[in-house]
């Protein structure tokens, strides 16, 4: 058995019929799909949960929609930066890439240090999950769309390391894809977090 | 073949043990059981239409186009519209006819529905407990504990609820189950039409004790036996209030019978309001502002049962009724 | 707070003389397989061809070994509450206390369908999909080998359960309140809840690889409606896996929040909801059902075309029905608790959508009953199991609809009728299926024929075992006996207690035989060696390489144009056709991430079942490390050279050649 590295072969004609990055980005779109049926879990759950407040405060109490409409801003804005850091990566601009990548980054930080401050503040009044099932549903929902944001931002420090040492090869770019399509998607998921839980929460 | 010759073996230990069996569902003391022990023949019957004919003619071809035998072979044969249609049209019809009848009997045999029946129903609230049962009678103002009696040919209605896990009340000869789950109220209706006295337990698993919970159900043959029955255990000086249920609702297993010859009022509401209440009241006390930012009881108890219509309006009912208590 | 958290040495269960004893043969056991891998130097081929392979015919390999293992351990779990069963009636109390006996169905459960009907339906699916659509691999070969170490780390932690702590006594569904912190304090829960959340996360990948596999990988030439009807089949499961199973990891992410955050999702008080559970976990539960049985199904499919020597009947068909089953399956889960108070409207309509899946799976018994018709019908081991499953899984088919009957359901759920139903359909259908495709493919992954005498021997015992021990259970249910009682008092109940502990012990003797021709095929499999790949006379691609398949399964990829693409190829006579040059072979390397990662993740799940936090984030950061490491490993891949491929194929030629003359 004899091992020749890619770039050697790269030019030979082998028995190597498929397009790796397509195939990757279709498979990371089917996680994402799993990954919306777990979203779509956790809303049912919401649905069902929010009005039992055993007694506690519900949604009318305790939304701030101000402060939620800036947090938003915050993510629907890195969803656009993130795609110029794209327009930029197909254009093989690596500073370009990176610059865009760190203002996204920058973003997305403050969404999550703006939602980290917002649980402080409900857990300091009293109001943490272990108060009543409606809390413990938003807590969880909102909770868990944080957590993907955090994994995001890990992910993409990650990819801005990737892009300073590779440069912006095939794979690098294939990936790149990948965070792009999950960034937008927890966009998505935060606008029906957004309208669900927050302004229906307010009405 | 040998399958065929087992399956017939036990088709007539099937109708062997129909036809002797005592207790148990296919031997029901009352019209609601009976109902369901015929729907289960029917049922059985016409999915046999189907299942016979695959049975006997899987083993039947398996047989008669086994290698070796001059049978026609036709090895690219493999579609026919005509039998195609046949086999997709048959189950339908099939499911047609068994879809038509479930649709009418699960509306007849719905268990929250009270029963057509000249009398009025006789209440029985039942409260599952780890890990026995509490019968509470409030037309008779007692309550028993692993042995509940009504008088046959009297419809019987169940308010069922859970002050633990889930569990299931079930009457195997007198028909349905339903379960009882905390904070909530389920409902049964069902009705005795031979005097006799039937095994009752929990249909669903709920912890260690399982197993030692059950209790007799009595069918006495006349309203009179009843009523002795009634006046026995109101003879008895034991009264089932907060205190005495605080002690009873502690884990015990099979646990023997027990009377209460009085019950607090509205106990039974008491315990299913129980888990609607303002958390902070009863649990673990802990914040302040939970209370001056509540929106009262109401709320609170306004449960998400949107697939559970019944529970929702009666618990609704309870939480109004409660109103500000 | 202590160092090791909840753990102690009070955790092992010394006053248990059953599990002390199992223990004590597992370690003898274990120790004596330590010695024979190092005494013939085994441990080097072990780690290099199997535990890091990435190779889709290894890893099927590996989880039927899982499977095998688990069957075993689950099957103990059966013997012994069968035997408890039939010891405790008359009011005696058994053997059994019901702390440990209800940890015992629990584990049974649980065990059977996430432990052992899984990895064998997987293993399956690994080693035949890719060769029956002519790819090299699947999509993600690294992902698929990590989809294995996680099944494996559940594994791994459901039966640490046994000797460290205890499993739930909940019963396999883990039904809340009874589930919660306050009805199950100890960490039986614990380990169910990471048991299932690990390995489940390993199937959801399994899922998302085969599905990219079917839809990206199939040979040029290969129409949709030309996919072999197993992989078919497959990829319909793939999709219930990939649309249900994140149902599952949400649902026990929410009671492991309730358990270890004091979250109210499901408790009963502060508005908990415990009826959101059981509604989650059947959207999950019933689903997986089908992807139990549909692959047992597309093996059925399979075998009858092969053994009736036949074009299978009414493949369009095959392909609807399935995909009928499967979308119907998704809005059928309330008929699991009709019980519960729901109004007769509600009932209704899931009742009746629960009988219509009955019409499609009907279509595919008269599918396979006209497949033999007009042909030239084999009884083989893998076709006695398909005739098996065919009368036996049609008993179970009936009995599920009349459980979908609501007003007969009030007075048989929870009872043994529905335990003797879901195993009609689960081993009459499912299992039945599995043990058919065992001994079908297993010349193609190993090179050799499985004796066919122990085969059939295995096959009587477990079809008349299995009838002997669950029949009684109908009729048991019919006696108002419900499930999961640690002991009886009702007379007329003994005789069928009796009778049904007879045929578990006749089941056990059909899995000694199981056993025993597989020992017995391993020590003459010089007498039956499949020389030409193709020792049935079958019709499906994964045939025409040879047994076991070349590493990288096709020299070169095959072109399809039919249903049947090996049968035409033979008939055409380009079958085995000797290629004047072949192309290098792109190919990737093995990888130790997998089991790596596996390995972390069981640390973590030991870690947070016994509240030990420090060790559960080393859990965590070794795991996302690890993968972040194999990321950005280059060296992931290399090439298989002309001459290397042309000899292994010609090697093959010349085998196939010789038997021809």
């Amino acid at each position: 058995m004899s091992t020749l590295s890619h770039t050697m072969d790269a030019g030979a004609h082998d028995e190597h019929h498929h397009d790796t990055g397509k195939v990757t980005l279709f498979g990371f779109w089917l996680y994402l799909m799993t990954d919306c049926l777990l979203f779509a879990s956790v809303f049912a759950t919401y649905a069902v949960l929010y009005m039992n407040t055993a007694g506690g405060v519900s949604g009318h109490d305790i939304f701030e929609l101000d402060y939620v409409a800036v947090e938003t801003a915050a993510l629907l804005l890195s969803s656009i930066t993130y795609g110029f850091a794209m327009l930029a990566a197909h254009k093989k601009n690596v500073s370009g890439t990176l610059g865009w990548l760190v203002i996204t980054f920058i973003f997305g930080a403050v969404f999550i240090g703006m939602e980290i401050n917002e649980f402080h503040h409900l857990i300091a009044q009293g109001n943490g999950p272990d108060r009543s099932a409606f809390l413990s549903a938003f807590f969880a929902l909102v909770g868990m769309h944080g957590l993907h944001v955090t994994a995001g931002l890990i992910w993409m420090a990650i990819m801005m390391l990737e892009v300073i040492k590779r440069g912006l090869g095939n794979r690098t770019l294939t990936r790149l894809g990948c965070l792009s399509m999950f960034w937008h998607f927890l966009d998505v998921i935060w606008i029906c977090v957004f309208t669900v839980v927050y302004l229906m929460g307010v009405i | 073949m040998f399958i065929r010759s087992l399956s017939k073996v036990a088709l007539a230990a099937m109708v062997l043990f129909l036809a002797g069996c005592e207790g148990g569902v296919l031997d029901p003391k009352g019209h609601v059981g009976l109902q369901e022990k015929n729907l289960i023949i029917v049922a059985t019957v016409l999915m046999l239409l189907v299942v016979v004919p695959v049975i006997f003619m899987t083993l039947f071809f398996a047989w008669k186009y086994r290698e070796g035998r001059d049978e026609l072979y036709m090895p690219k044969w493999a579609h026919s519209n005509k039998i195609e249609t046949i086999v997709w049209i048959v189950p339908i019809i099939i499911i047609v006819i068994l879809g038509t009848i479930t649709w009418k009997t699960t509306h007849e045999l719905d268990p929250y529905r009270p029963l057509d029946h000249e009398r009025d129903h006789l209440t029985v609230e039942v409260v599952s407990l780890n890990w026995k049962w509490l019968f509470i009678y409030p037309e008779q103002g007692i309550a028993t504990v692993n042995e509940l009696v009504f008088p046959k040919d009297v419809p019987v209605q169940f308010k069922i609820t859970s002050d633990s896990t889930m569990n299931s009340f079930f009457i195997p000869q007198l028909g349905s189950q339903i379960y009882s789950m905390a904070g909530m109220e389920t409902k049964l209706h069902l009705i005795a039409n031979e005097a006799g006295t039937f095994d009752g337990m929990s249909a669903n698993y709920s912890g260690a004790g399982f197993t030692g919970m059950k209790f007799k159900a009595t069918a006495t043959p006349t309203d009179a036996d009843f009523n002795n029955w009634v006046a026995s255990v109101k003879s008895n000086n034991a009264v089932l209030n907060s205190q005495s249920y605080d002690e009873l609702a502690k884990p015990s297993e099979n646990n023997p019978v027990q009377y209460y010859g009085a019950v607090q009022d509205g106990l039974f509401h008491q315990i299913v309001m129980k888990y609607m209440q303002h958390y902070n009241d009863w649990g673990k006390g802990g914040n302040e502002h939970g209370e001056h930012q509540g929106h009262g009881s109401t709320e609170a108890a306004e449960p998400s049962m949107h697939i559970m219509h019944h529970d929702s309006s009666s618990a609704v009912e309870h939480a109004k009724a409660n109103g500000e208590a | 707070m202590s160092l090791l958290g909840k753990l102690s040495l009070d955790a092992v269960p010394y006053h248990e003389p059953i599990i002390m004893v199992t223990l004590a043969a597992i370690a003898v056991g274990g120790l004596a397989l330590l010695a024979i891998l190092t005494k013939y130097k085994a441990w080097g081929m072990l780690w290099n061809n199997w535990i890091t392979s990435v190779d889709h015919k290894r890893l099927g390999i590996m989880y039927i070994v899982v499977a095998m293992i688990m069957l075993v351990r689950g099957f103990a779990d059966a013997i012994m509450m069968r035997t408890q069963l039939a010891l405790a009636t008359n009011g005696a109390t058994g053997y059994l206390p019901p702390e440990h006996y209800d940890q015992i169905f629990s584990a049974h459960g649980v065990i059977m369908i996430i432990f052992m009907a899984m990895p064998f339906m997987i293993g399956l699916m690994n080693i035949v999909v890719p060769l029956q659509i002519g790819a090299r691999d699947v999509a993600f070969p690294f992902l698929n080998n990590l989809s294995f170490w996680l099944t494996a780390s559940g594994a791994v932690l459901i039966n640490i359960s046994l000797g460290v702590g205890e499993f739930a006594r909940t019963g396999w569904v883990a039904y809340p309140p009874l589930s919660e912190l306050t009805y199950s304090p100890g960490v039986g829960v614990d380990y169910y809840i990471w048991a299932l959340q690990i390995s489940g996360l390993g199937t959801l990948l399994t899922g998302v690889n085969f599905l990219v596999t079917v839809f990206k990988m199939r040979a040029p030439g290969m129409k949709l409606m030309q996919i072999p009807v197993f992989t078919w089949a497959c990829t319909w499961a793939n999709i219930l896996i990939v649309a249900s199973f994140p149902i599952l990891t949400a649902t026990l992410g929410l009671l492991t929040l309730d358990r270890y955050l004091d979250f109210h999702f499901f408790t009963n008080e502060a508005g908990g909801n415990a009826m959101m559970y059981i509604n989650l976990f059947w959207a999950w539960g019933h689903p997986e059902v089908y992807i139990l049985v549909l692959p047992a199904f597309g093996i059925f499919s399979e075998i009858v075309a092969t053994f009736s020597s036949k074009k299978l009947f009414g493949y369009t068909s095959m392909i609807m029905a399935n995909g009928a089953i499967s979308i119907l399956g998704f809005i059928v889960w309330l008929h699991h608790f009709f019980t519960m108070g729901s109004g007769a409207n509600v009932n209704a309509f899931f009742g009746v959508m629960t009988m219509i899946i009955a019409v499609p799976t009907g279509v595919k018994l008269f599918n396979w009953i006209f497949t033999m018709f007009r042909g030239k019908v084999r009884i083989t081991v893998p076709m006695l199991w398909t005739l098996g499953a065919m009368t036996t899984f049609t008993i179970g088919g009936m009995t599920g609809v009349l459980l979908a009957v609501p007003g007969a359901d009030f007075v048989l759920h929870n009872s043994l009728f529905l335990i003797a139903h879901f195993h009609n359909t689960i081993i009459g259908g499912a299992v039945f299926g599995y043990l058919a495709g065992f001994s079908y493919w297993f010349p193609k992954a190993t090179g050799f024929k499985l004796n066919a005498k122990y085969g059939k021997a295995a096959f009587w015992c477990w079809q008349i075992g299995f009838y002997v021990a669950f029949m009684p259970l109908y009729v048991l249910g019919f006696l108002g006996m419900t499930r999961r009682l640690n002991h009886t008092d009702n007379p007329d109940w003994n005789i069928w207690l009796y009778i049904a502990c007879v045929g578990a012990f006749i089941i056990l003797l059909g899995i000694i035989f199981q056993f025993t021709q597989l020992y017995v095929s391993i020590r003459d499999r010089k007498q039956n060696l499949d020389t030409t790949g193709d020792p049935w006379g079958a019709r499906t691609l994964e045939w025409s390489t040879a047994s076991p398949p070349q590493f990288y399964n096709f020299a070169k990829t095959p072109e399809v144009h039919s249903i049947d693409a090996f049968m035409e190829a033979k008939e055409n006579g380009t079958a085995y056709a000797k290629q004047a040059e072949y192309a290098p072979i792109h190919m990737p390397k093995n990888t130790s991430a997998g089991v790596l990662m596996g390995a972390a993740l069981t640390v973590m799940g030991f870690a947070l079942i016994w509240h030990i936090w420090w060790l559960a984030i080393v859990g965590f950061v070794g795991t996302i490390g690890i993968f972040i490491v194999r990321a950005y490993n280059t060296d992931v891949d290399y090439y298989v050279q002309p001459d290397e491929v042309k000899r292994i194929e010609e090697a093959h030629l010349k085998n196939v050649a010789e038997v021809a003359a």
